[in-house]
């Protein structure tokens, strides 16, 4: 780890859903300031591991520590002030489809703070500033298209003006431009709020522009943690694979192949 | 049958019995953390507002009464038509008073507050919260710090708890109502003598076991709509059957606790 301290450790952990491992022994550091990449392929184990670093779900065992706190032994008070130095935007955007985008924007900053209403408002309109969506705040959540979603969301997530930031699939389903605009934000953030962010993402190229450091999980494993660079010079195979965009190639071994479709049938 | 049926029927009921016991277990522990918040909930940065519970109140309550208001006035006047048809048998039909007032106050009333309420209120209540269960919008209220039955569940539980034995006094009065203008029209019963009548049968006992039992309606309506509400996993489709299966189990605990609490305070 480098000289600064680290916004993000997470060591050793493992995790189940039920009887099955989805996450295996994982350990990364990532820190103050940096725009941490969390990359994979579907079913790797990142959106898992992006619930467990929001203290959705409870490990089976191993550490997290956000911003020098552990999150898996916080009391619901000491969670409860960790949160407001943390902002989410989900993947879908996750706003409340009751509210506008405004009281959406307000939300976390009513919950938070004794401010008066005028103060929330203004406030709320400069995040909504910050992600070019100044004017939208009286529209509906269901009123908006898929990228103004998605920057709505970001709104919501920064207008505490948090430490840490995470960010689900900022790309996922918007066109190339809209995208570019988002990895240009995240970026922005960073440099003049000195955010701590991590980005969970699946995108090479959003990825590489964005990132100062790489995990790639596969399988519910580390990879590999380490700088963008170096994850980009990686030999490893199954990096080569996610990054050249080769399929994967398993051996079919005919025996298990036959059991597999026969299984219950025969037995 | 065969041993191997035999053993599939009897695996079957086990597996039921466990997901009753769960599932009584999962409501038990929704009423207590919805009890906890309305309690201490300011204590612990999670208050219950009272502007939200009279939101709900609103929607639960106050827009409930035209329907509760007629379908108890038809109760009433259903009930005079046939114990004047039965009591008819006997010459007793000036009877019919007592039979209404007592079997209204008791019975009627809050079993048919509580019906409607729960095809009203109890599907409202596993929809919206169903629908931000897939749209992560339940996430998102955890990572902003705010506790999601706090929110969501609390509020209605208070609001219902308000408003069903309000409800319940109304429905007593609509269909003692229709049940004097049934006996006005056929037995030249005037209105006040019918209401006379009532007063002098009805005990202070009868009215407040009516209400008791709307307070526990209550509790059936919210919890079981809330927590097929947060049980959606699965789309829209998921939405849709935990909105049939708030209303159809809503109905069915209401009579069962109708029934044990009748059971129970007639002894």
């Amino acid at each position: 780890m480098n000289a600064r301290a680290a916004a993000i450790e997470v060591s050793h952990l493992v995790t189940h859903y039920g009887a099955r491992k989805i996450l295996d022994d994982i350990s990364f550091a990532a820190g103050e300031g940096e725009v941490m990449v969390i990359m994979g392929g579907s079913g790797s184990g990142k959106s898992t591991l992006l619930r467990h670093l929001l203290g959705l779900n409870r490990p089976t065992s191993g550490s997290i520590k956000l911003l020098g706190k552990d999150i898996t032994q916080l009391t619901a008070d000491e969670m409860y002030d960790l949160r407001k130095n943390m902002g989410v935007a989900f993947q879908g955007g996750a706003l409340f489809n009751s509210m506008t985008v405004g009281e959406n924007v307000e939300l976390p900053l009513r919950e938070h703070t004794a401010l008066d209403d005028n103060t929330i408002r203004i406030m709320s309109r400069m995040k909504l500033e910050v992600v070019n969506l100044a004017g939208f705040e009286n529209l509906m959540p269901a009123e908006l298209s898929g990228g103004m979603i998605k920057r709505a969301a970001l709104a919501r997530a920064i207008v505490m003006d948090p430490k840490l930031l995470f960010f689900d699939e900022p790309s996922a389903g918007l066109d190339p431009v809209v995208s570019a605009e988002l990895d240009e934000l995240i970026l922005t953030l960073r440099d003049a709020m000195s955010m701590s962010i991590v980005v969970v993402t699946h995108e090479l190229e959003s990825a590489f522009k964005i990132a100062d450091r790489i995990t790639v999980l596969d399988q519910g494993r580390i990879l590999m943690s380490d700088t963008a660079a170096a994850v980009r010079a990686s030999e490893h195979p199954r990096i080569r694979a996610l990054l050249d965009r080769t399929p994967r190639h398993e051996t079919v071994d005919p025996e298990e192949y036959m059991e597999r479709l026969t299984r219950e049938i025969l037995g | 049958m065969s041993t191997e049926s035999l053993r599939t029927f009897v695996e079957g009921v086990g597996r039921r019995t466990v997901l009753l016991v769960r599932e009584t277990g999962y409501l038990a522990a929704l009423l207590a953390e919805a009890l906890y918040w309305l309690v201490v909930g300011r204590w612990h940065r999670q208050p219950v507002r009272a502007a939200a519970i009279f939101r709900e109140a609103m929607g639960v309550g106050v827009q409930a009464i035209p329907i509760v208001g007629l379908a108890s006035f038809a109760t009433g006047m259903m009930l005079a038509i046939q114990g004047i048809h039965t009591l008819k048998a006997f010459g007793a039909e000036g009877q019919v008073v007592l039979g209404i007032a007592l079997s209204v106050t008791r019975e009627f009333a809050p079993l048919i507050t509580g019906i409607f309420v729960a095809g009203r209120s109890g599907s409202a209540i596993a929809a919206r919260i169903g629908t931000m269960q897939i749209s992560q919008e339940i996430d998102a209220l955890s990572v902003i710090g705010i506790n999601p039955v706090r929110y969501l569940v609390s509020p209605i539980l208070a609001a219902m708890l308000l408003t069903l034995p309000a409800l319940t006094i109304l429905a007593d009065l609509m269909a003692l109502f229709g049940g004097a203008l049934y006996c006005a029209g056929e037995l030249s019963l005037p209105m006040d003598v019918f209401f006379h009548r009532t007063f002098e049968a009805v005990e202070a006992g009868d009215v407040i076991q009516g209400v008791a039992k709307s307070v526990a309606f209550a509790v059936v309506v919210t919890l079981i709509g809330a927590a097929n509400g947060f049980g959606v996993s699965a789309g829209a489709e998921g939405v849709g059957k935990a909105t049939t299966r708030a209303v159809v189990l809503g109905c069915i605990g209401i009579i069962l606790t109708d029934m044990v609490f009748t059971f129970l305070a007639s002894r």
